[in-house]
C-alpha cells in the first residue's frame, strides 16, 4: 500500500510538472438523504463513488492557473464569464499582493472560472449532492447532521461577519479526509443553477406557475438544517459570472469504484 | 517554431476564430459544440451576424415545453409582422441523453416548425449546463427523466448579447417584440 501510494504520488508529480498535484480524497458515495430530495416523495438520492479535492483551491494555485491560462486573468477574461469584481482583491492580474495570501482559499471567482480551473487538473466541479454528501461528515462520523451540537458549530460560523479576513486552508480533516467544508468559504457546485427550480408551494393560480416544467416538485426536506439550506439559497441566487468575497470552490472527479475509507 | 504551430492549432480548436472578435459580454464567447437536427455540428459563435431568439426545452416534456414552442412561434411571427424580418430560433435541449439530433428532427416535423429558421440543438451534459448558465436558465434533472426548468425566451443581438428576456408563455410579450423590432430596425 505505501509503495502504491508512492508510485501514485510520483505519477501525479510527473503529470503536473513541478507543482505538487492537489490531493483528492476518495468518497464511497451511496444512498443519501439530501435536503433537496430526489423527487416529490422525498426520496433519497444516490451518490456515485467520487473523489473530492481535500482542500479548497488556494490563491497560489489559482495564480499558477491564470499564469498559464491568460484568458482567465483579471482584465482579460470575457465579461460573459466573470463580472468586474473577479479577483479584484489581488494586487494585479498575476500578483497576489497583501490582500490575498497564498494559502487562503481563492475567492471572487466565477463559476466559469472555477470550471476552467478544475478542467485544468482533469477534474470538474462537484455536484451539489456530492458536496452535501462530503459536508455531512464530522471528524468521526460519515453523517453527523442529526447531532444538534454539530449543527450549532456550523451555524456559529455563518453568524460571523463576512468582512473578516478569510482564514487559511488546513482545518481538521473530516471522516473522509476532506478539510474546510464548513467554516471557511462558500463553494461553487456544478449544478448551482439547478437547486431551487420548481416548488411545491405554487398552485394553479400562481402567475409564476408557468415558468416551471417537470412532474416532480421540489420539496425542502430537513427544514431544520439551516446551515445547509443557507448554502442552497445562496447558490440559487447566483448567476454564473457572479463572484463574492466569500465564494471559492474545490474540484471533484468521478471514480469508477469507491474505496471505503 | 513547431511549438508555435501546435499552439496555433490548439487555439484554433479552443475557440472559433471569430469568437474572440465578439464583445466580451456576448453569449457567443462560450466555446461549446452543438449538433442541429440535421446532424451538423456548430458553435454558438456561428450564429453571429443576425438577431436570434433562443430558449431551452426538452422533447419528452408534456406540459411546459409545448407552450415554449408555441410562444416562440407566436413571438417569431409577431416580430416578422412588426419588423418585416424573421428572426432565427435556436432551441437547445436540456436532455443530452434522449434528445438526439434524429429525435429532434422528428419533433421539428411533428410540430411543423419552419426548418429554414428553426434549429433544435443537442449538446453534451456539460455543454447544456454552460449554455443554461450564459442564458441564465435554471434546470434540474429528475430521477424519472423529467426536468424542472425555468421557461425563458432570450433575444440576442447580432453579436450574441442578451437584449431582452421574457417569461411570458401565454400570448405575446409586447415589450420583447418591440425590443426585437428595434434590433432589426437598427441593422
Amino acid at each position: 500500500m505505501p509503495i502504491l501510494r508512492a508510485l501514485f504520488l510520483v505519477g501525479a508529480l510527473l503529470a503536473a510538472g513541478t507543482a505538487p498535484a492537489a490531493e483528492y480524497a476518495s468518497l464511497p458515495g451511496g444512498r443519501f438523504a439530501s435536503v433537496l430530495p430526489a423527487d416529490a416523495n422525498g426520496g433519497d438520492i444516490v451518490v456515485a463513488p467520487f473523489a473530492l479535492r481535500s482542500e479548497p483551491v488556494t490563491n497560489a494555485q489559482f495564480l499558477a492557473f491564470v499564469k498559464t491560462h491568460a484568458q482567465w486573468q483579471r482584465g482579460q477574461v470575457a465579461a460573459i464569464f466573470a463580472e468586474p469584481r473577479y479577483l479584484a482583491h489581488w494586487q494585479s492580474a498575476t500578483v497576489l499582493g497583501d490582500g490575498a495570501l497564498p494559502d487562503q482559499p481563492v475567492t471572487q471567482v466565477s463559476w466559469f472560472a472555477a470550471q476552467a480551473f478544475c478542467a485544468s487538473e482533469n477534474a470538474r466541479l462537484p455536484s451539489w449532492n456530492e458536496w452535501e454528501f462530503a459536508a455531512a461528515a464530522d471528524a468521526t462520523r460519515a453523517d453527523a447532521r442529526a447531532d444538534p451540537a454539530w449543527r450549532e458549530r456550523i451555524l456559529n460560523w455563518y453568524s460571523q461577519p463576512s468582512n473578516a479576513a478569510v482564514a487559511r486552508i488546513g482545518g481538521a480533516p473530516n471522516f473522509y479526509g476532506v478539510r474546510d467544508m464548513h467554516g471557511l468559504v462558500w463553494e461553487w457546485v456544478d449544478d448551482f443553477n439547478a437547486l431551487l427550480v420548481a416548488s411545491d408551494s405554487r398552485d394553479q393560480n400562481d402567475p409564476d406557475r408557468l415558468k416551471f416544467c417537470g412532474a416532480g416538485a421540489l420539496n425542502l426536506r430537513d427544514r431544520d438544517n439551516y446551515a445547509v439550506l443557507m448554502r442552497v439559497a445562496m447558490l440559487s441566487a447566483l448567476k454564473a459570472a457572479d463572484t463574492t468575497v466569500n465564494l471559492g470552490f474545490r474540484c471533484a472527479r468521478s471514480t469508477t469504484s469507491g474505496t471505503t475509507p | 517554431m513547431k511549438l508555435i504551430g501546435l499552439l496555433a492549432l490548439f487555439l484554433a480548436f479552443a475557440a472559433p476564430a471569430h469568437a474572440a472578435e465578439l464583445p466580451g459580454d456576448s453569449v457567443y464567447r462560450l466555446p461549446v459544440a452543438l449538433t442541429d437536427q440535421n446532424e451538423h455540428t456548430f458553435q454558438l459563435a456561428d450564429r453571429a451576424g443576425k438577431p436570434l431568439l433562443a430558449s431551452m426545452f426538452y422533447t419528452s416534456c408534456q406540459t411546459m415545453c409545448p407552450l415554449i414552442i408555441e410562444s416562440l412561434k407566436r413571438t417569431q411571427k409577431a416580430i416578422a409582422h412588426d419588423a418585416d424580418a424573421k428572426p432565427d430560433v435556436l432551441l437547445v435541449s436540456f436532455d443530452a441523453q434522449r434528445d438526439t439530433p434524429a429525435h429532434l428532427r422528428q419533433v421539428l416535423g411533428q410540430r411543423k416548425l419552419d426548418a429554414a429558421t428553426w434549429t433544435l440543438a443537442h449538446a453534451d451534459a456539460a455543454g447544456v449546463r454552460q449554455i443554461a448558465a450564459v442564458l441564465d436558465i435554471q434546470y434540474r434533472a429528475l430521477p424519472d427523466g423529467d426536468f424542472n426548468h425555468t421557461s425563458v425566451l432570450v433575444l440576442l443581438d447580432a453579436q450574441g448579447r442578451i437584449v431582452a428576456r421574457s417569461e411570458k408563455m401565454d400570448g405575446v410579450d409586447t415589450a420583447f417584440v418591440a425590443a426585437a423590432k428595434k434590433l432589426f430596425a437598427a441593422k
